[in-house]
């Protein structure tokens, strides 16, 4: 479980430009939960994604794991049970390390990282087989750096390495907004492949509204620094695109547009 | 001519060995590391020091490294810790050892004539037979080159050599990765500086002297040596060479030019400017190549 209590950050604090972005922000994440996180831009969606793995520091507020409190805990840390996939998909590899190099460092996450050989022969088979659920045929391409892949490629490839090893929570940072349309539906039907199968809590944030409705079990609408919508199971399931349009709207002609 | 191919080998090899520490710094952490130019001749001044109190000049090999990484460390954690650019904490600690080795060696120039090198000693002396004499410096230096080479070469397939790749590659899948990057741009300062100063170290038993002024300009010789070494085998080209040797490669190449701008008249203080224009010459056409490959790839 992971909770937001009392989340209060403010930009450029102090200055003429002093920006208050939560106030007294609140969340609670059940555990196995699937939230889709949807809102205008600076509505506060990933600053909140990086308040949680602890990238951006807050003013106020706690945050606790399993009612463990995490607020000064860093964020290589916190992120020892989170796993990150973010927009871009050069952020969660290593381009110029082979693709068995890559896979060799996310198996290794939580380990030490001592002098023993990097790659440990006897897991490239395992490697292989990961790769192939992808069907990108990358399982037979292993000794070519990932830098020559493709964006779809590298972002399905960054999916799967963040989900290598034991791990609790899922971050997707808008992870299919930099990806073709076909490519996207396929890294989203390998992400719900991957929750599903590792039963991961899981918060999406996406401006992709039909991914919005058709994944998870949780719907979180945000807008300003606060929730405006917030529907889990049956009443989520309920939520139609059109619904969520006209809160869109809504919240437009209020700030005038 | 044999001398001069010998003395531009010899040469080549000792800054080789400081070129791959700056291939950890530069190509492999992306990060411009200046306190290079304070542990080479702090590798010089501890082994001054050391073999005029009668250490085993080998030992001075392996002490010079130790204090050399301690250095690294430094320079690590003020970037890190204190969150210092890292140009400038290279510069702060660049300057800061300028005064240290002047201290650790006594005097600006300590001469080591005549006592027990890793080139001139007992040992060798029975051993080695007298038409080989004109090649043992060479093939010292050239074993200990191959010897770091390999070193190198085997920690960077480790764990521990993955996430330093990984560091300088993508910082932020290091910590997705749930390892603090500072630490390990700390661990491959380290390494990079013990290299340096064994540099160091070996050029000051080779010369038989510790001058102060050794290490101006050391950061550039290492910079030029990585560049030309691994511009010239780029990946893509016909003759695979790893990136290590790539480097060793371009050290000796790079004396040799320095070496033939001597021969064509220049005097050897001059030598610091010859450096510079060399340097500046191989960024401008390693600039073009790449411009050049750009353009006939579009």
């Amino acid at each position: 479980m992971l909770e937001l209590e009392n989340i209060n950050k403010y930009y450029n604090p102090g200055t003429l430009n002093e920006m208050c972005l939560f106030d007294r922000f609140n969340l609670t994440v059940r555990d196995q939960e699937f939230v889709s996180v949807i809102g205008s831009n600076g509505s506060g969606k990933t600053s909140m994604l990086n308040i949680i793995c602890g990238s951006i520091p807050l003013d106020n507020g706690n945050i606790a794991v399993n009612n463990v409190d995490i607020t000064n805990m860093p964020e290589f840390r916190r992120l020892r049970k989170i796993g990150r996939v973010y927009q871009n998909p050069a952020m969660g590899t290593c381009p110029n390390m082979t693709i068995l190099e890559n896979m060799s460092l996310a198996d290794n996450k939580g380990k030490s990282f001592n002098l023993e050989r990097g790659t440990n022969k006897n897991r490239i088979d395992y490697y292989r087989e990961r790769l192939k659920t992808l069907n990108l045929g990358l399982e037979d391409k292993i000794g070519i750096p990932v830098g020559s892949l493709s964006g779809g490629q590298r972002q399905a490839m960054a999916l799967l390495m963040s989900a290598m090893t034991p791990i609790e929570f899922l971050i997707l940072d808008e992870h299919t907004a930099a990806l073709d349309p076909k490519t996207a539906d396929l890294i989203m039907e390998l992400t719900d492949k991957i929750v599903k199968e590792k039963q991961l809590t899981t918060i999406m944030v996406t401006h992709n509204l039909r991914y919005a409705v058709e994944y998870g079990n949780r719907l979180i609408m945000m807008h300003r620094g606060e929730i405006v919508i917030d529907k889990a199971e049956e009443l989520k399931e309920a939520l139609k695109i059109e619904e969520i349009l006209d809160k869109f709207n809504e919240i437009s002609i209020e700030c005038g547009n | 001519m044999l001398t001069i191919l010998l003395g531009v080998l010899e040469e080549g090899f000792v800054y080789a060995i400081m070129a791959l520490g700056v291939y950890i710094t530069y190509k492999i952490l992306d990060f411009p590391d200046l306190s290079v130019d304070g542990t080479f001749p702090l590798g010089g001044a501890v082994t001054a020091v050391l073999i005029i109190a009668g250490v085993n000049p080998l030992l001075t090999l392996f002490i010079s490294f130790f204090v050399g990484g301690f250095a690294g460390i430094l320079t690590g954690i003020i970037h890190v810790k204190f969150k210092v650019r890292d140009l400038l904490s290279g510069i702060i600690m660049m300057t800061a050892l300028y005064s240290i080795n002047l201290r650790i060696a006594g005097k600006a120039n300590q001469p080591i004539f005549s006592r027990e090198t890793i080139f001139e000693n007992a040992f060798l002396d029975k051993i080695i037979p007298e038409s080989l004499t004109p090649f043992l410096d060479v093939i010292i230096l050239l074993i200990i080159v191959a010897i770091m080479k390999l070193l190198l070469d085997l920690y960077l397939k480790t764990k521990s050599g993955y996430l330093l790749r990984a560091v300088g590659d993508n910082e932020t899948l290091v910590t997705s990765l749930a390892k603090d990057k500072g630490t390990v741009k700390i661990i491959g300062l380290a390494i990079a500086n013990a290299f340096a100063a064994l540099s160091g170290s070996i050029y000051t038993q080779k010369s038989g002297f510790f001058e102060i002024s050794i290490g101006t300009g050391a950061i550039v010789i290492g910079l030029a040596s990585v560049i030309i070494g691994t511009n010239l085998f780029k990946q893509n080209s016909f003759i695979k060479v790893k990136a290590t040797t790539a480097v060793i490669i371009g050290s000796v190449i790079y004396k040799a030019c320095v070496s033939a701008a001597i021969s064509f008249g220049m005097e050897p203080s001059d030598l610091k400017l010859i450096t510079s224009i060399l340097f500046l010459v191989i960024l401008i056409v390693s600039y073009y190549d790449q411009r050049r490959k750009v353009k006939t790839n579009a």
